[in-house]
Parts: structure tokens; sequence; C-alpha cells
């Protein structure tokens, strides 16, 4: 239940936004948020914005996402460090 | 459910339950080796078997009950002429007549259908073909929304060509004209029903020309069909199928128009399944699918060609997707819906 | 703002596959509860890039599949009922009730309209006075903030012919009911990232402390659902060496740990929790909402009295399990031959995202 798509508010009147999702634009309700502006990403579900985006957020989960991969090879660092000092043969 | 005795909408949509439609009511009752081929047109022996020498011909039939009649990109006149003058080309024919059928419904402002055989004119001399017989009905208020038009077409297939999908062979490429699901997202935002700005337009367009380029590039092409109904998915797999071979796709190479992305985006629509009326799914040998392309592009309506898969043994379509991943793509089943969820 | 296409990078999902393949020593069981993570799933081709280990379980995420029978063929009668204009999203028109769905009696000429926002029912009221306008309030807590804000607008507007079937559902206390199932071999929760924009990951903490199950909340692009599930299994192996689960946010842009306070407030100005019914699992407690006292004029199960159908539970099928993640659409006797999505015996086959469609579509070819 949860097909919501970002976009970018392009113009707020009262509590309507005019919502640009990228070639395409549409009204999205504000009525579900508080402190939208012109320029903010929101998310929008069934014609309502539901969330501000937060480019920042966005930023650390691109990070995020190196970090979890990146783990691997600090794994594989590890152990063929443990290997080296052992003796064992190398990688 | 399973004893509905109506016809649904479903059974329009060009997926499977169309296609049944199409083989146990139709096809068990007016089937003969012509129509059983269900391609795009028919190609006969056009004088052979009257006592007259002769090259072949193509045959084809095409409804247009499209809503609006007037949309971005188009409108029920020019759809009429583009949809049977594609269906003709597909084959390598040259379109050369048409006949009309309309249907009028009481009511319909006459300025409207002024407009709309204006625009069909405007498509039947950019093809290069001629509307050669007609007919003209007149039905009670809110029987066919307006109007509704049939044409048949006509061409002339040159001895050298023999376009089939039971041609396509293991290494082959496919390649796309252009953009997908373009006319299809006009024709839903057109209709009003979901408030989005209407910057979509519908690619309706002759592909006769287009079809021309190709076979220069290319004598050696396979196959051609246009992805109207059911949309590119659906022409892969009745590709496939006809071929007895297996299409892989690559999602990247997909060429999709921004607009019609974020609109499918938001009505969870997916583009694979979204009609087009200018575009072709062309089939060339394994090698000739770049140089298909670069004449592709040269042409007016085929800037956005690209390489999108190849086949090889086995059966089915299968899409590899940006990340990766493998996905199976199946034929439409029903009416694609919009949804929430 | 960063390029969506990021989120869909083929050489970080490959690094994230690779560390998936790295953390899966044994079986492990993840289940997600949204159905727009079944799509995703699949759409992406996700499940081939698994290591075979691994089981990715959808569970009852798919609002149109857990909303009883009576309350399709309900929906039905009212479509019926002269001088009522059902409005409904998409996802509802097939799925199946006792003897119909709003498909059909569409098809049979009744006035069902489909809307991609409840508001747009509030437009088909004004523009239709002497009808009564229904609107189907189906889905998750992501939808029915909305659809409250559009009860809040009708009220505001005036409008006195329209009103709502609420049958919304609560994603926590289904999460509750099935950690608690017995002798289930669920590892964790791939958590629904836009229920969770409403509701905050702070919701999903008495899962965790009651069960040390854990949560990840997780988003819909290819690289959030693989970054949510290398993030649940860590967790799940330092849960099996003796540590405690804990909730995680992998989809902080859009989700927080309160969640969107505005979206909840109007939630409980209409409506308040409720049991509810599941269909084919039975009644989960305070999972559902009925109208407030205030807004009870907008209820359509009071204000419209109709005649619904006895129903009649088809027999053989095994969507509730299904649905539970303790059977896969393979088990069920009917799949593929006597259900199929054209003609569905059980919900999880007709909608777009049950288990069964998604199954049919996507994974029935071995590759």
């Amino acid at each position: 239940m949860c097909l919501a798509v970002p976009g970018r508010v392009e113009e707020i009147t009262d509590d309507v936004a005019l919502v640009d999702f990228g070639g395409v634009t549409r009204e999205a309700s504000l009525a579900l948020v508080s402190g939208a502006s012109v320029g903010d990403y929101v998310l929008v579900h069934a014609g309502f914005a539901i969330e501000i985006l937060s480019e920042a957020e966005a930023r650390e989960t691109l990070a995020l996402f190196r970090d979890l991969a990146g783990a691997l090879d600090q794994d594989e660092r590890g152990r063929a460090e443990e290997a080296t000092s052992d003796g064992g043969e190398g990688r | 459910m399973r004893d509905s005795k109506t016809v649904t909408l479903a059974h329009g949509s060009g997926g499977t339950l169309m296609h049944e439609l199409i083989e146990e009511t139709v096809l068990r009752r007016i089937g003969n080796p012509v129509l059983n081929d269900l391609d795009d047109s028919a190609v006969v022996d056009g004088l052979a078997g009257h006592g007259l020498e002769g090259g072949r011909i193509a045959l084809t039939t095409d409804s247009f009950v499209v809503q609006p009649l007037f949309f971005p990109g188009g409108d029920i006149g020019k759809l009429a002429v583009c949809g049977t003058v594609n269906d003709l080309a597909m084959k390598g024919a040259r379109p050369a007549y048409l006949t009309l059928g309309m249907i009028a419904e009481e009511g319909l402002p006459l300025r409207d259908l002024e407009r709309a055989l204006e625009s069909l004119a405007g498509a039947a001399e950019s093809a290069g073909v001629a509307v050669a017989a007609g007919d003209t009905k007149v039905v009670e208020r809110g029987a066919v929304g307006g109007l509704m038009l049939n044409t048949a077409g006509v061409g002339f297939v040159p001895e050298s060509r023999d376009l089939r999908a039971d041609r396509i062979q293991d290494g082959d490429e496919v390649v796309v004209s252009g953009t997908i699901g373009d006319h299809e997202t006009a024709i839903l935002l057109a209709r009003e029903d979901f408030k989005v700005s209407e910057t979509i337009e519908s690619d309706c367009a002759p592909l006769n020309s287009l079809v021309e380029t190709v076979i220069a590039a290319c004598p050696e092409v396979r196959a051609m069909r246009d992805p109207t109904r059911g949309g590119l998915a659906t022409t892969l797999c009745e590709l496939a199928s006809r071929a007895g071979r297996r299409i892989t796709i690559d999602e990247r190479s997909v060429p999709v128009a921004e607009g019609v992305a974020s609109v499918c985006d938001i009505l969870g629509f997916d583009p694979l399944y979204m009609a087009n009326e200018g575009k072709a799914v062309i089939v060339v040998p394994s090698g000739g699918g770049e140089g298909v392309v670069d004449a592709l592009r040269r042409h007016e309506l085929g800037g956005s060609a690209a390489v999108i898969g190849t086949v090889d043994s086995g059966d089915g379509v299968y899409m590899r997707t940006a990340v990766g991943g493998l996905r199976p793509i199946v034929m439409l089943e029903g009416v694609q819906l919009p949804r929430i969820c | 703002m960063i390029d969506q296409r990021r989120f869909s990078s083929e050489p970080e999902a490959r690094s994230l596959v690779d560390r998936i393949h790295e953390l899966v020593d044994g079986p492990v069981s993840l289940m997600e509860v949204c159905g727009t993570h079944t799509v995703a799933i699949s759409r992406f081709g996700l499940r081939h890039l698994m290591p075979s280990e691994l089981k990715l379980l959808s569970g009852p995420g798919c609002p149109v599949c857990v909303t009883p029978q009576s309350d399709i063929d309900r929906a039905i009668a009212l479509a019926r009922a002269p001088g009522v204009v059902v409005t409904t999203f998409g996802d509802m028109m097939r799925v199946p009730g006792s003897s119909s769905s709003l498909e059909r009696e569409r098809a049979e000429g009744a006035d069902v309209r489909i809307v991609y926002s409840p508001l747009e029912a509030i437009d088909v009221a004004s523009a239709e006075p002497d009808k009564e306008v229904v609107f189907l309030g189906v889905g998750f807590e992501t939808t029915s903030p909305t659809v409250a804000a559009t009860v809040l607008a009708a009220a505001d507007e005036g409008a006195t012919n329209l009103t709502v079937l609420p049958m919304f559902k609560l994603v926590p206390p289904a999460l509750h009911m099935l950690a608690e199932l017995p002798g289930r071999a669920l590892d964790g929760f791939i958590c629904p990232g836009h229920v969770s924009t409403i509701i905050g990951t702070d919701a999903y903490a008495p899962i965790v402390e009651r069960h040390n199950m854990p949560c990840v909340v997780v988003g819909f692009e290819p690289l959030d659902i693989l970054a949510g599930v290398v993030m649940l299994l860590e967790q799940v192996r330092a849960v099996r060496a003796g540590g405690v689960a804990r909730v995680e946010n992998e989809y902080g842009r859009a989700v927080s740990g309160r969640g969107n306070r505005r979206a909840q407030e109007v939630l409980s100005r209409v409506f308040d929790v409720d049991d509810s019914e599941w269909r084919e699992i039975g009644s989960i407690e305070q999972s559902g909402y009925r109208f407030s006292d205030e807004f009870e004029n907008y209820d359509a199960r009071a204000r419209l009295d109709v005649e619904v159908e006895e129903a009649v539970e088809p027999t053989g099928c095994i969507c509730g399990e299904i649905m539970l993640g303790t059977k896969l659409p393979t088990d069920c006797p009917l799949f593929a031959t006597r259900c199929v999505p054209r003609d569905p015996v059980g919900p999880c086959m007709v909608s777009s995202e049950g288990a069964c469609a998604a199954f049919y579509k996507y994974e029935r070819r071995k590759t």
C-alpha cells in the first residue's frame, strides 16, 4: 500500500502544491505536511504529499550503501591479515 | 466467475483474454489458413489462382474506437490511417489503398467529423495512400462515443520480401524504433481522469517510410511488429512464441520518455505494457542491429531507436533489470489498472 | 535533488548482493508486509540474485487481499444500488467477492469509477448532488490519512452526499500476530517504507522488544531493498549469536522516528482504532479503523443500508497461509490451474501485488 512518488514543489496556492515529477506536473494536497516550500521535494501518494524529503538523508543513504557493501572488503582484508601473520599463504 | 457470459473490457486489451477470445470464439468459426496466422496483415498471392499472373498483396483491417476523439499528437482520423498503414508496412508491404467505414453518432458536431476527416486526409497523404471506398452509417445517441472508424488496407509486397516471425533465429537482435508507451499514456492523460498536465503526445505516425529505411539498411530483416495494445511486452511475447525462441532484453536499453516514465510511476503502470502507434519492433540477423539503428536515427521517426535485446533458444521473454536481476516478461492479463499499492 | 537512478546503480547492487551471499550461511527467512515491496522485488528481478537459503517471504501486505470477503460483497451491493456511485482505487476492481467483482458489476452497468486520489470523490459528489457517492476506504497507514484528510475537506465544503466505507488496516498489530505464530521461522521484518513515513520507526519498537525480532524500515528502489536485506542479515547474525534485535531505518530520506505527526493527528480526529477482520486470517485486535463520533455521518456502513449476500468462502483456497508466509503459492493445489489472474479464486491472485499474482507473473518460469 505504498506507491508514492517523489516530486519537486513548483508552486503553492493555499494548501495545494503543483508538483513536478519529471516531465509531468500534478497537483498535490499539502494537508498532511507542514512547512513545505517551493523547491522542496515531497513524496506524493494518492494526490497528497505525505512527507518532505530530506536531501541530506538521501546522501547519507547513498553513503550507507557503500558502507554496507564495503564491509565485505573489510572482512576479506581482516582475514588476509590474519593469514599473513600466521605465516599462512597470502591471498 | 468462469462462466461470465458477457464481453468485458479485458477482452479488448490486447492480452491473454483477447487472444483467447480470438482463438476460441472467432477462429473456431471463421478460421482459415490465411487468417490463422494472426499477423499484422495477411500476405496472399493476389492474382494467382484467379487465372492471372501477379505478386503478393497484403490485406488488413482495423477498427478505431479511441476516446477521446482528439488527443495530443493525433485523433481518431489520423489513427485510422496510421494503424492500418502500419499493419501493412510491418509485413514489408507498400500500402496503396484504404477503405473507410464510418459509424457516427447522432449529435456528433459536424465540425468534429470535419476535423477528423481533415486529419485522416493529411495522414493518408503523408503515407502515400488513397481512400478508395467507404461507407457511412449513423446510429443513435450514446452508441459509439461520438464516432467509430474502420479502415481496411491493401498493399503490395515486393518479391524479395518475406517478413515472418518464424524466420527468426538464434543470435538475432531485437531493435525498437523509439520510445515506448507514448500513445497509451497520452490517451490516459487526455481523458482527464488523473489531472496530470498534458505534456505527453501520442506517437501516432505512419511507419511505411521508416520500414523502407530499415529494409534498405538490412534486407535480411526477419520480422517486424508494431507494439500496439498490450505494449512492447506483449509484442515480444507474441514474437517469441511465434518464433519458438527466447528473447532477452536489457532494461537499460529500452527507451522510455521521461514524462511517460513519470506518469507510469505515479499511476502504477508499467510502460512495457502501454501501447504505441508509431513504433516498430524489428528483428534482424546477428550483427545487423547497429546498422539498422544508425539508419533509423537518421529518419525523423526513429530518433530514439536502440538495440534492446537478443534471441536465443528456449522460450519466453526475459528482461535483465537495471541492477542486474532477471525478470520474466509475460503477456498482459486483462487490463492494466491504476493502483496505489 | 539526488538523481533517483543512483538508487539503481548496478555496480553498487552487485556489491550489496555479494555482501548478502557473504552473510547467508544457513536458512534465513525475511518477510515483507507491503504489496509495493512484493512488486518491487519481482520487478527488479532480485530473487534471481539471492542465495537459495535466503527466503524472501511475502506477508499480508496487500490491503485488498486482506479486506474481508463480506466487505467486498458490501462494496458490490453498494455498486448495484440505484443512485449510488462507487469511487475506488483501481486495486479493488478485480478482487473477487462471493459471486462477482466490481469490474464485473461495472461491465453490467453499475456506476463504479476509478480514482487516483480520494479527493476526486469530493468532485464527483459536488458534480452529482442527487447521487450518493461512496469511497472505498482500503489501505494501510500510508493511505488512511489521505482519506481522513478527504473527509475533513468534505466536511469543510459541506458535501453531504459523500460517505466512506472504512476497511483500513494497521501494520504493527499484524507484525505482532506474525511474530507470535507458533512454529514460525521468521528471522526478520522488511518494514514498509511509506507506512513508516506516517507511523515512524518508533512504532516498531514494541515488536523488537517483545519478540527480539529484527526490523528494518526499507525504501523501494533496488539498492534500498538490497541494503535493507544486508542490514537485516547482519542483525540476524547478531541475534543468533545471542544479541539483541533493533529497529533500523534504511529509508531515512523519507522516514523519521516519530513519523508524520500531522497525518497522525488527522487520522485520530476522523477515525478510532478498532478490532478488524483480515481475510483468510481472522480477527486481529486494534488493527483497523471505525469512524470517530464526530464524523460518523461519513460512515457508509451506517448511512447506506444495503443487503449484503452471505459470504461464501472459496474451497481449497490457502490464501491465508500464503499471506502468513507458511505456504508458497506453489503449495496451493489451485495455483495456476483453477486459480489464475484473470479467473482468481482468492485475492492473493487477483491483486497486482498479491503473493500469488506476483509469483505467477514473475517467478513461475524457472530460468
